[in-house]
């Protein structure tokens, strides 16, 4: 893995800091991704991971700090411009359209890819419908890129967990983003299915060349996966580094045996 | 015109036959991105030079093997008519086979190339050089996940196509080069009774046995035909190539290994070919299915089932029937039968052949019931894939037909059959020509041959005579309950059974019953699993009993395994056939715990993980008793012109 050649820094956040009220979410986190790089952060569980995620893609806008992403300052994103700009991700709670097929479900990922308006879209002529065949192909690349191909017309609510987590990542891949950010993709998986998930992940940053940035509890598989690590603890940085340095930094083993602070 | 003359042609000329025949007929098909993707006769003749050609500049010379490791993919099949013709040996191997196991077979046909479907085969190949550095070039087919390999030999298809080129004018003096008699293909077998053998197969006896069967059939270029069998399989080779070449029909290959039931309703095959498995395991699916049916639906299905069972086979062998009955079953037809055939994609099935593995009496009749041509076929490796075949109009159950044009038949003094023809493979018959099948066998008065068993598998229990496990193991895998049966009892006093449950089925029983459970060994240890296990054990064993040469071998224990029985253990073969005598050693000691009448017994099963590492499954396995049934009793059983009639199960 270490061949893959890995690029400047596409995306840098610095100085963060976020509060709800007198709750403080973050504070004072740097960090920077570097393009291609598969980038995890972890803690335990209410460090502020997900938050450090929804302020990255706009969800959330931090009260300091500002955040680079490719080369342009920000005070905050906005979740439509993060899109635009390439950004994809995928939630904690699976947050698909339940009632629609995974191909539709995929297709909607392709959004933001596509032309015609919604006149020409609903008459279904001309441009629309190539544009419609073309982005369909895409959507079905993935769909065997991701070997979902037997759930192709299942509609999604009555697909079990892991494959749902998997039909989440095929439609964030649609946007054919740059940077993907993962909210826990391997939560709640067996072990056969968090192998499975590890696989596309690396296959995806291998063959598409894409930035991942993923949060992830189980220690085991971030070490296995990532470049390099960032630990948050209580919203604070208590580590960076490459998964040999992390695990073997102090102050994230205490975090993680539960010594008290 | 439907098939063009295959004597004296190898599968080369043929191709190019069917090219110039009928260049713009479908020739092959693949589902690729959800779209059926065609390619022509031209197509494929054009495909198959460029492919001859790379082989050429790769360096690769007549009479060479060349492996072709993966599933059933349009250009593994140029690959394998680009080695033919340029008169290298194609050597097609199950894509699920692990690297140790490939290893025997590569290195007894001297095999220096070899076509690799995608990164998982590479691999696989990759490490079979360790071992087999004869082994030098490797071209991958799907080149994911393969971008940073730098092995040395390891090529992408598109650089070998590109690389042959130049050759490219060199193919057709090569074509024209090849002899009938020539090898055109070496296959294996499944090696149910121990190391797998090769059958080096020459053009000439695949066409034979091809030709026979197609003119049998009928089959025309207008047959469409899934392909979705192992290719490394003779049969499945004799349909999707041989024949295909001959007929000059269409082969559609799947999008996946997990599509096939979409894809074969998207087909709608004419001909089919099927193994006794799958006719269980969709079986096993539409009853689970029909559990989630409203009442009235399910009182339809029995009663139409139950009419079928009286009368649709009578109707497709054309014998007299009642005009009541005649009118129910057409009745059924509308509302259960069609719609039935069609969810199962068999709604256009001219003829189907099940073969592989003797197919349970139960099992064929059900199918042949609903109007499905189903025949059953009987074939080895070493005999070009069929030996004889059921013709229409004198089909019975426990029969395998007779004997294909220009094969004989003979039984050797204990019994066995033994083939004598033009579709044997080099160097398996003996000093005379004939070839030992080490299937025991009876010939009857027209020909018709009757499959006993294999040889060594005979059971006899002191002091009766002996039988074969097939025949209590297919029924006890016809149940909805039973996935594998094993029974034992040679030379002892009573029959001995290892059951595995159908997970599938045997799930949604127990979520029926809100049984809580938490994976496989667990739920086949609950107490209700034993129950439902032990009735339906009890109904196979009424059955045997009605049944004289029978009723001696009820299932007298059975224990029900903590695994599934698998092929990665070494257990079932590739095509998923019992492995006999691997799992009596494997077994041993529970299988003597029960035939000594013990209630429990701890084993260590030795299992292998996907990662190939291995590991032990400790489990204590309890020991039942099964409800053995009297002669009299005959539980409701009719039989009917030597099949049973009464035997469409009730739900439950």
């Amino acid at each position: 893995m270490n061949e893959r050649k890995i690029g400047g820094v596409i995306l840098s956040v610095q100085n963060i800091s976020l509060a709800f009220g007198g709750v403080k979410a973050l504070t004072d986190i740097s960090f920077d991704v570097r393009e291609h790089e598969v980038r995890a952060i972890i803690g335990p569980n209410g460090a502020g991971k997900s938050s450090m995620l929804n302020v990255i893609n706009g969800v959330y806008r931090a009260q300091q700090g500002q955040i680079t992403y490719r080369g342009q300052v920000r005070k905050d994103m906005d979740t439509h411009q993060a899109a635009e700009q390439g950004m994809a991700r995928t939630f904690q709670n699976i947050a698909l359209f339940k009632g629609m097929t995974v191909l539709d479900n995929v297709m909607t990922g392709r959004n933001l890819k596509m032309k015609s308006n919604f006149l020409m879209q609903a008459l279904w002529w001309g441009p629309a419908q190539r544009e419609e065949m073309e982005q369909r192909r895409k959507a079905e690349e993935i769909i065997d890129f991701l070997e979902i191909q037997r759930i192709r017309k299942t509609p999604v609510s009555r697909l079990p967990y892991g494959l749902q987590k998997r039909v989440e990542l095929a439609r964030a891949l649609a946007a054919e983003p740059k940077v993907l950010l993962l909210d826990e993709p391997m939560a709640g998986m067996n072990v056969e299915e968090k192998q499975d998930m590890c696989r596309f992940i690396l296959s995806v940053n291998e063959q598409f060349g894409t930035t991942i940035v993923l949060i992830e509890h189980d220690m085991g598989v971030v070490m296995d996966i990532s470049d390099r690590v960032v630990v948050l603890d209580y919203g604070k940085k208590i580590g960076d580094g490459t998964p040999d340095e992390v695990r073997n930094n102090q102050e994230v083993i205490d975090a993680y045996l539960g010594i008290a602070h | 015109m439907t098939a063009v003359e295959s004597r004296g042609q190898t599968f080369a000329r043929l191709l190019l036959e069917q090219a110039r025949v009928r260049p713009d007929h479908p020739a092959l098909r693949h589902k690729s991105l959800g779209i059926w993707q065609t390619w022509t006769w031209r197509q494929v003749a054009d495909e198959a030079r460029a492919f001859a050609a790379g082989l050429l500049a790769a360096g690769v010379v007549r009479g060479q093997a060349v492996a072709i490791v993966g599933r059933n993919r349009p250009r593994l099949y140029f690959a394998m008519l680009g080695a033919q013709a340029i008169g290298a040996i194609p050597v097609p191997m199950h894509d699920d086979e692990s690297a140790n196991e490939i290893v025997p077979m590569l290195e007894r046909t001297g095999v220096a190339f070899a076509f690799a479907e995608n990164q998982e085969q590479v691999d696989k190949l990759l490490e079979v050089r360790k071992a087999l550095p004869a082994l030098t070039r490797i071209v991958y087919l799907n080149s994911r996940g393969l971008h940073r390999y730098e092995q040395p030999g390891l090529m992408s298809c598109e650089a070998m196509l590109e690389a042959g080129a130049p050759r490219l004018a060199s193919v057709d003096a090569e074509i024209a080069a090849g002899k009938a008699d020539d090898v055109a293909v070496v296959l294996h077998t499944s090696g149910t009774t121990g190391e797998a053998k090769i059958g080096r197969l020459t053009h000439g006896a695949l066409a034979r046995a091809a030709a026979s069967i197609a003119s049998i059939e009928g089959l025309t270029e207008h047959e469409e035909v899934l392909a979705h069998l192992p290719l490394a399989w003779v049969k499945q080779h004799l349909v999707c190539h041989a024949q295909w070449l001959i007929c000059g029909f269409t082969v559609n290959c799947p999008e996946s290994a997990d599509t096939v039931a979409t894809d074969l309703r998207d087909i709608g095959p004419t001909y089919h070919i099927t193994s006794p498995r799958d006719l269980e395991s969709l079986l096993k699916q539409v009853t689970l299915r029909m559990e989630d049916a409203s009442g009235l639906k399910r009182a339809l299905y029995l009663y139409f089932m139950a009419v079928a069972a009286r009368v649709g086979d009578h109707l497709l062998e054309g014998d007299p029937v009642p005009l009541a009955d005649r009118l129910a079953y057409q009745l059924g037809n509308w509302l259960v039968y069609s719609p039935l055939k069609d969810a199962l994609g068999m709604t256009r099935i001219r003829v189907a052949h099940v073969a592989g593995e003797a197919v349970g009496t139960e099992l064929f009749a059900l199918y042949r019931s609903l109007g499905i041509n189903l025949k059953q076929v009987y074939g080895a490796t070493e005999a070009a894939g069929v030996i004889c075949v059921q013709r229409s109009h004198s089909i019975s159950a426990d029969s395998v037909g007779q004997p294909i044009e220009g094969v004989e038949l003979r039984l050797s003094e204990s019994s066995e059959l033994m083939v004598r023809g033009p579709t044997l493979a080099l160097d398996v018959a003996d000093a005379e020509g004939w070839f030992h099948t080490g299937d025991a066998a009876q010939i009857a008065a027209d020909g018709s041959v009757r499959i006993i068993d294999r040889k060594a598998d005979l059971i006899a229990l002191s002091g009766q005579a002996s039988f074969s496990p097939k025949l209590i193991e297919s029924r006890l895998r016809f149940t909805t309950f039973i996935k594998e049966a094993v029974v034992f009892g040679d030379g002892r006093a009573s029959v001995v059974a290892l059951i595995n449950i159908d997970y599938d089925s045997v799930r949604d029983w127990a979520e029926r019953r809100e049984l809580s459970y938490s994976g496989y060994a667990e739920l086949a240890a609950l107490p209700e699993t034993v129950a439902l296990l032990g009735d339906a054990i009890a109904q196979v064993n009424a059955a045997l009993a009605t049944d004289p040469a029978l009723t001696g071998a009820q299932v007298r224990r059975f224990a029900i395994l903590h695994k599934e029985l698998d092929p990665d253990d070494l257990e079932l073969t590739r095509t998923h056939k019992l492995r006999r005598g691997q799992i009596a050693r494997k077994y041993a000691l529970l299988v003597e715990a029960m035939h000594a009448g013990r209630r429990e017994q701890h084993v260590d099963i030795e299992v292998q993980f996907e990662d190939g590492r291995i590991g032990a499954l400790p489990a204590t396995l309890l020991i039942h008793d099964a409800r053995l049934a009297s002669t009299s009793d005959r539980a409701g059983f009719t039989t009917a012109r030597g099949r049973r009639a009464g035997s469409v199960r009730s739900i439950e």
